[in-house]
């Protein structure tokens, strides 16, 4: 969903064994990439069974992550807006998610299995209501008057109305973390060799996935995916076109939100607690993980997302060389400089003026 | 870029003539412009001066003398401003948006921690320092020296930080700042065990700091004061200072406005590509909108952390640069006189207006919301005055007349 046609930038990983930088930057990106390789192959060749389980764990996080960075993604493919408050939207559906779980459902760790589905279910359900609602309504209020104005003055307003948000769930929720005990069991579903692979987690994956494909079917095959797309390469024309622009960038806040709300349950489930600022750390990972696959590429996003999960997990779980987590922050904005610097249009975005 | 870069005063009715009613014909308007124009910064700065001394007298006032903030808070107040001004070059001038602008404090605050404290007390180097005993370890330079230090060290860092950067536009610049404005703090909490090197002491932060001073001699031969910290009047001395770096900043900011380099950022926040078509070099042009505006985030960095006795990560958080941002968008970017406005307003709010608004209308959780509030500044101005307070000329035809051009089916609110 790059806004501009493509302008003869090379494909991605294209001829990438022949690829021989031309400047300092490049051989910088690519003893960049052998410092991770090596770094990676020595842990793997160390500890094998403690790689794939660490690996496991990574993606099932990944799995999360991408489902908030696809609304980063979205929202910018049609708008060209860095949405700030997404991260924040998502941390509101999250911890809406939480009161139904909590207030209304009462469930816990003891609960007998049929309630725990139907919480989740209604959960699930409000927590995607009230977050694409929301979301439609921040575009309706905030960013629509702003369409025509710099690009600046939107991204100011997501700032701002990311703090917003952030102090509604202040008052709402309070300081303290909603905590959940674990309501999908981490009993092993079967194991590979050494490594297992838990209920908890293979659960994330088979929310996740389906939830992928679905939307991958919206924007190719549907109409209104095709409005989209439209309105995402060119606006005027696509209006033009009889394409109700306004309503197709509602539309497309909407599943975004969707997806955030769907991703706050799932935080909330996986990782147990959540707060009113959970959404501004993970919107920033998010977005780095949208910026890593390319911004504005949906399969980008999500292998972005992976790529996050994957390398906060590394480097908290493995032994080798490993920063810790006292550096995971560090090192994901690090990617993020980095991605921006050597290679602006991402792993699989194509090579726009922008990043030029 | 067609028509001829407008300045201050020239034909324009005189702003102070119009400030004190005096329209055309008056008095004032009898002065040469380059009086008039300085006279209400001129009248502002005197009473800047004196509220010190004006002070407890404010205090007697009925309904507003509670309303007043202290001498120290006003210090901080000042270095926030400070920092409003230098952003405002960066975000009003050139229109690079920088969301980490808490690193350059962050840099300041810790080049006066390295360089005027106890912390590399493997070696003991004195220079210029007052008050401090000789046999001290660790590096203790004075501290007007290390103000400058600090805006030039942390210039470098805006310049390194910039390099790469500056060629990505927009957005991807704002995330890049965020990214780095995340990075560095994170940096300070965790630099402490460097292979058993401890550079910043870790989450303690670095403290005491020394204090600035004019040592023995000048105060014999002056009289001025010999260590700020062992005065009586330590705010008030803190304050004189301040407001002085305040009006420095002010001036070559102002003075930097009218210059070719200024004309420069404005032509390049304008519009990039005919700037780069008029022969405006774009990375040069933005590097000194970067470094000089990380200089001035510098020196209140160091200023601040010598006023505050100490260095600590937990004043570098992310919220801080989105805060003075705040400050310059309240204010109007591009105006130098609306950062400043912008900064004291805020900052004033943060320091002590919003726990006495708090106490007025009875909810005491009002400062905890400061971040909420902040925003909603923010989303309110950009939606209802994207200008900004005190609105830059240029910078109002800009959003309100627009630079893209007319949408074809008329798709504005």
């Amino acid at each position: 969903m790059a806004d501009t046609a493509p302008t003869g930038g090379r494909p991605a990983f294209a001829g990438a064994a022949a690829y021989v930088p031309r400047t300092v930057v490049g051989w910088l990106g690519l003893l960049f990439v052998a410092m991770l390789v090596f770094w990676l192959g020595a842990n793997l060749v160390n500890d094998p069974s403690e790689f794939f389980n660490v690996f496991f764990i990574g993606l099932t996080n990944g799995a999360v992550y991408a489902l908030v960075a696809l609304g980063y993604t979205l929202v910018y493919g049609i708008l060209q807006l860095i949405n700030f408050a997404h991260g924040d939207v998502f941390a509101l559906g999250g911890l809406v998610a939480s009161s139904v779980i909590l207030t209304w459902f009462d469930v816990g760790g003891e609960s007998g299995t049929g309630i725990t589905i139907l919480a989740i279910t209604t959960a699930l359900i409000v927590a995607v209501l009230f977050s694409s609602s929301l979301n439609v309504g921040i575009e309706l209020v905030a960013y629509r008057r702003l369409r025509n104005a710099p690009r600046l003055a939107p991204l100011i307003t997501a700032v701002g109305m990311s703090f917003i948000l952030q102090d509604v769930g202040l008052v709402k929720w309070g300081v303290e973390y909603q905590t959940v005990d674990p309501l999908i069991p981490n009993t092993v579903a079967f194991s590979i060799g050494d490594v297992d692979f838990q209920w908890n987690k293979i659960s994330v994956l088979l929310l996740t996935i389906p939830v992928l494909l679905a939307l991958t079917w919206l924007v190719t095959y549907t109409r209104q995916g095709k409005a989209m797309r439209a309105t995402s390469q060119d606006m005027d024309a696509a209006a033009m076109m009889g394409i109700n622009v306004n309503r197709t960038i509602s539309f497309t806040f909407a599943v975004a939100g969707a997806l955030a709300g769907a991703g706050g349950l799932l935080y909330f489930l996986h990782f147990t607690s959540i707060r009113y600022d959970t959404g501004f750390q993970l919107g920033l990972i998010a977005f780095t993980a949208a910026v890593l696959g390319g911004i504005g590429n949906l399969s980008g996003a999500v292998l972005g997302a992976v790529c996050i999960g994957l390398i906060e997990q590394f480097n908290e779980g493995l032994e080798l060389y490993s920063p810790g987590s006292d550096w995971t922050r560090s090192i994901v904005f690090g990617i993020l400089i980095a991605i921006l610097v050597f290679r602006p249009e991402g792993l699989l975005g194509e090579r726009t003026p922008e990043g030029q | 870029m067609s028509e001829a870069p407008q300045k201050f005063g020239g034909r324009e009715p005189s702003r102070v003539g119009r400030f004190l009613g005096s329209g055309g014909g008056g008095t004032l308007d009898s002065l040469p412009p380059s009086v008039r124009r300085l006279l209400l910064p001129g009248v502002v700065t005197l009473l800047a001066f004196l509220y010190p001394t004006l002070r407890p007298y404010l205090d007697d006032l009925p309904v507003i003398g509670d309303l007043f903030p202290a001498v120290g808070t006003v210090v901080i107040m000042i270095v926030f401003t400070m920092m409003a001004v230098g952003l405002n070059v960066v975000v009003g001038y050139a229109g690079l948006l920088d969301l980490g602008y808490v690193a350059f404090y962050a840099a300041g605050a810790y080049t006066a921690a390295w360089f005027a404290s106890l912390q590399f007390e493997q070696v003991t180097f004195h220079f210029g320092d007052v008050g401090i005993n000789p046999d001290l370890p660790g590096i203790h330079l004075s501290v007007w020296l290390i103000l400058i230090i600090a805006g030039l060290l942390t210039a470098t860092v805006g310049i390194l930080i910039g390099l790469p950067t500056l060629r990505l536009r927009g957005d991807y610049l704002a995330i890049v700042t965020l990214g780095f404005g995340e990075i560095i703090p994170q940096f300070v909490r965790n630099a402490d065990n460097i292979k058993g090197f401890d550079l910043t002491h870790g989450t303690f932060g670095i403290s005491p700091i020394d204090s600035p001073g004019f040592g023995e001699t000048l105060h014999d031969a002056v009289g001025l004061p010999v260590n700020f910290q062992q005065s009586t009047n330590r705010p008030e001395l803190f304050f004189y200072t301040a407001l002085l770096l305040l009006l420095f900043t002010v001036f070559v900011c102002v003075r930097l406005r009218d210059s070719r380099l200024g004309r420069a950022w404005i032509a390049i926040r304008e519009d990039e590509t005919a700037a780069a078509a008029m022969g405006v070099p774009l990375m040069r042009t933005k590097t000194w909108a970067y470094a000089i505006g990380a200089f001035f985030g510098g020196i209140a960095g160091a200023y601040y952390a010598s006023f505050k006795v100490g260095a600590f990560p937990s004043d570098f958080f992310f919220n801080l640069s989105i805060f003075i941002l705040c400050m310059v968008i309240l204010g109007g970017m591009g105006s130098v006189w609306g950062a400043i406005v912008g900064g004291l307003i805020l900052s004033y709010l943060d320091q002590e207006g919003l726990a006495k608004i708090g106490t007025a209308i009875g909810i005491n959780d009002v400062p905890k919301y400061n971040f909420g509030i902040y925003g909603l500044i923010i989303v309110v101005m950009m939606l209802f005055r994207p200008t900004g307070l005190i609105a830059e000329r240029r910078r109002k035809q800009e959003l309100e007349e627009g630079v893209s051009d007319e949408s074809l089916y008329g798709m504005q609110a």
